[in-house]
């Protein structure tokens, strides 16, 4: 794995304090001076209540005002040496963004965020600033309490998109270079933004019929309404963004193939396309889902709004969601919308080392989730027509930390216990995806059956050829995925500049 | 968006659907099948191919009247567009010279067993085809398949087809009459692929079958296809289409592709009510 914090480079280095030192952010340090900025308190996030939104799937959270924004915005010190800008994974200049949205830019501040972030909406709703951006604030480490980034970054993104005012950068001549793009997820969209912008004729394969990858078919419409995402697409289309969906790299055309087309360089961004299971029995039983059957049935396939679409997913009386990680959290949340009575976490450690988002399992709690810890399923019992009724679980208690340094779980010896459930979950992880790697005569692996990179360049052995995300991570998050991608666009823009031309 | 070229229907209940879809056309092989969606709020299916046309760009799939995808697929006409149309996936199926290879279709299969007959044979096996159809009036393919088989034999439950074996009866009798059997291969409903299964078990017959289990993704991604062969989970879309009759867990097959039974008659007479004149 990679560094999740990254060094910065003495180039950006000087961007940034080239922005420090400008008259503007000069003033508005002296304007207010830093003890007045600390007297400010954290903006809450309006949030729609629990028993309201715990029966729909409309956005829990309803993003800041403009005047909570630059509310917000004022706690921010506006730094000499900004640690935020090193917690994230795609380097956007935070303070320059910040302090145009305290001047009440806001349009400013999106373009601003959209020379680093072709998708800010995006990351401003489901990126852990808390453990990266606002863990390293120096607001936070002597108040206690970050600079809401995230929060400001989705205010200003979808302050842009609700004033109709999206602006397209000027683009450079056409270098008449082609780039294929394997998949639409976070990485391949970043990936095809950096490189549009650079003036290349970028293509991206999309196997699903909508774009957005884990975006549209894992991330809830409460937490990411599909309108956004679709907004952002539509932003790389205008930048001249090819999209090709319904077309599965690997099965309807190989690399190789289209290599003859004419695409010099390429970005796999294929994913996580493997679901994991325990191996345990019952799990094939009727009513047993992997997180990402049941959620690309809810949010690609709009199962939560039949029969008027004609994709069916069961209701349940009492869903169980194996798992503690975010995409567990989300399939536990929908549960609860498509009207479970009850909805239940099982997670095998305990509350401290669930990977989730604090943001998330609060949500959860508020929406009258359970959690059981310290609990796994060890069996699933089913009725004679196959269909899921029962499971057994094991109580566990925690060991020694294992290599991801989280305390071990261990069974508790004759702790099994049987309870009722109509409808499981698994959202314990998933494999990269092998259609590629079966597919591409050549590409090196590694062991988890994921693609190999140099990780400073996102280079695998084949010349030209890129990748990034869940097929080389086995499953991070989205902006690591689209951190990876600037990374490899920006390799991709040297080889291709580099290159003479065929 | 992909258009439609042609859709007809064969014989009550079974339909020909051919699409303008080059790219899959260029790289289809025997035993891989597309999804597809019949409208924005459809579902995505899987449907075997059944034949293609590499110059023509364009594929061909048979398909049973089911639920309310296969009802609005019935309803399209040349011209027409379907928003989805991906392929071809799956793994093809092993062709080379293995002998004498039987092969079953039934129903959706008497097509999808089409362009295997047609390799096998260009691969020099001898080619034995049975042909199962309740009725004679259910009949299609009859010639096409005559011209890549050595044998074409109907099995019916029908006296105007001189003929009132079930598939399994059919090949217990061609087993006793050829000298040396060394594939089967069925394609069809479940209940046909498993009672294929089971003949030539004690035969001792190797015998693929082409499993058309639910599907979403079609790509390894969802699972929702997973079927246990030889004791292991394994995933029709990209582990198969093909697996061993003798290894699969066949109840669990049943029971999976029953899952959504009351909720397709809900869609499909929610359908009719919202959308028939």
């Amino acid at each position: 794995m990679a560094e999740e914090k990254k060094e910065i480079s003495p180039e950006q280095k000087a961007v940034l304090k080239a922005e420090f030192d400008k008259d503007w952010r000069k003033e508005l340090r002296k304007a207010l001076p830093l003890k007045e900025r600390m007297k400010f308190g954290r903006q809450k996030m309006p949030e729609r209540p629990p028993e309201v939104r715990n029966r729909d799937f409309l956005e829990v959270n309803q993003g800041l005002d403009a005047e909570a924004a630059v509310a917000e915005a004022r706690r921010c010190w506006d730094c000499v040496n900004p640690q935020c800008v090193t917690g994230c994974p795609v380097g956007i200049d935070i303070p320059s963004f910040v302090k145009l949205i305290e001047q009440g830019k806001f349009l400013e501040a999106a373009w601003k965020l959209k020379e680093t972030n072709s998708l800010p909406a995006i990351c401003g709703r489901v990126c852990p600033q808390e453990t990266q951006c606002e863990e390293l604030c120096n607001v936070k480490k002597s108040t206690g309490v970050p600079v809401a980034i995230g929060n400001l970054e989705r205010f200003a993104a979808d302050f842009e998109r609700g004033a109709g005012n999206i602006v397209i950068p000027p683009l450079p001549p056409a270098t008449g270079r082609k780039v294929a793009i394997i998949g639409a997820g976070p990485a391949g969209l970043t990936v095809a933004g950096d490189l549009a912008k650079q003036g290349h004729s970028v293509t991206i394969f999309e196997a699903l019929h909508i774009s957005g990858g884990v975006l549209v078919y894992g991330i809830p419409e409460f937490r990411l309404p599909k309108a956004i995402l679709k907004a952002e697409v539509n932003y790389l289309r205008k930048l001249g963004v090819e999209i090709r969906t319904s077309f599965v790299v690997g099965k309807t055309a190989t690399i190789d193939d289209l290599r003859q087309e004419g695409y010099e360089a390429f970005f796999i961004g294929s994913g996580a396309g493997l679901p994991n299971f325990m191996k345990i029995p019952g799990e094939n039983l009727v009513g047993v889902y992997s997180a990402n059957e049941y959620l690309t049935r809810v949010n690609l396939m709009k199962a939560y709004d039949f029969p008027n679409y004609d994709t069916p997913v069961f209701p349940a009386k009492c869903a169980a969601v194996i798992g503690g990680g975010n995409v567990a959290m989300d399939s536990v949340r929908t549960s609860k919308r498509l009207g479970a009575d009850r909805s239940i976490i099982i997670y095998r450690r305990s509350r401290h080392e669930m990977p989730a988002r604090i943001e998330e399992i609060h949500h959860a709690e508020e929406e009258g989730i359970e959690f059981h810890f310290l609990t796994t399923p060890i069996r699933y019992i089913g009725d004679d027509k196959g269909h899921l009724r029962a499971m057994e679980c094991l109580r566990m208690e925690l060991g020694e930390p294992d290599a991801s340094g989280r305390r071990r779980p261990v069974p508790v010896p004759g702790s099994e216990f049987t309870t009722e459930v109509d409808l499981v979950v698994v959202a314990i992880g998933q494999s990269p995806n092998p259609l590629i790697p079966q597919t591409t005569s050549g590409l090196k692996m590694g062991k988890w059956g994921n693609i190999d990179v140099d990780w400073k360049t996102m280079a695998t052995n084949l010349e030209g050829v890129y990748a990034g995300g869940d097929i080389i991570r086995g499953g991070a998050t989205v902006i690591l995925a689209m951190g990876d991608g600037r990374v490899a666009a920006a390799e991709i823009d040297k080889y291709l500049r580099a290159k003479p031309r065929a | 968006m992909a258009k439609i070229l042609d859709r007809r229907r064969l014989v009550p209940n079974l339909h020909l659907i051919e699409v303008h879809a080059p790219e899959v056309a260029k790289k289809c092989r025997p035993g891989q099948f597309v999804i597809l969606m019949a409208d924005e709020r459809g579902e995505r299916i899987p449907l075997s191919i059944a034949d293609w046309n590499p110059k023509k760009g364009s594929v061909t799939s048979v398909f049973l009247l089911v639920g309310t995808s296969t009802h609005k697929l019935s309803l399209l006409e040349p011209g027409d567009e379907i928003p989805v149309y991906v392929g071809p996936l799956g793994r093809p199926s092993e062709i080379e010279n293995f002998g004498t290879v039987l092969l079953a279709g039934g129903c959706f299969g008497i097509g999808a067993i089409y362009p295997l007959a047609r390799a096998l044979k260009k691969a020099g096996n001898r080619v034995l085809t049975i042909i199962d159809v309740k009725a004679n009036y259910l009949l299609y393919w009859e010639d096409k398949l005559r011209a890549v088989s050595d044998q074409v034999f109907v099995s019916a439950r029908d006296f105007a087809l001189d003929s009132t074996d079930y598939v399994p009866a059919k090949i217990e009798e061609i087993a006793k009459s050829e000298p040396k059997i060394d594939r089967v291969v069925a394609i069809g409903c479940t209940y046909l692929m498993f009672r294929c299964s089971e003949a030539t078990r004690p035969l001792g017959i190797k015998t693929i079958v082409s499993l058309n289990p639910i599907m979403v993704d079609g790509t390894g991604m969802c699972g929702a296809c997973r079927c246990t062969s030889g004791g292991q989970t394994k995933f029709a879309c990209v582990d198969g289409p093909d697996f061993d009759g003798h290894q699969l867990d066949w109840g669990e097959l049943f029971q999976r592709r029953k899952s959504y039974f009351d909720d397709e008659i809900r869609s499909l007479c929610f359908w009719e009510r919202t959308s028939l004149p």
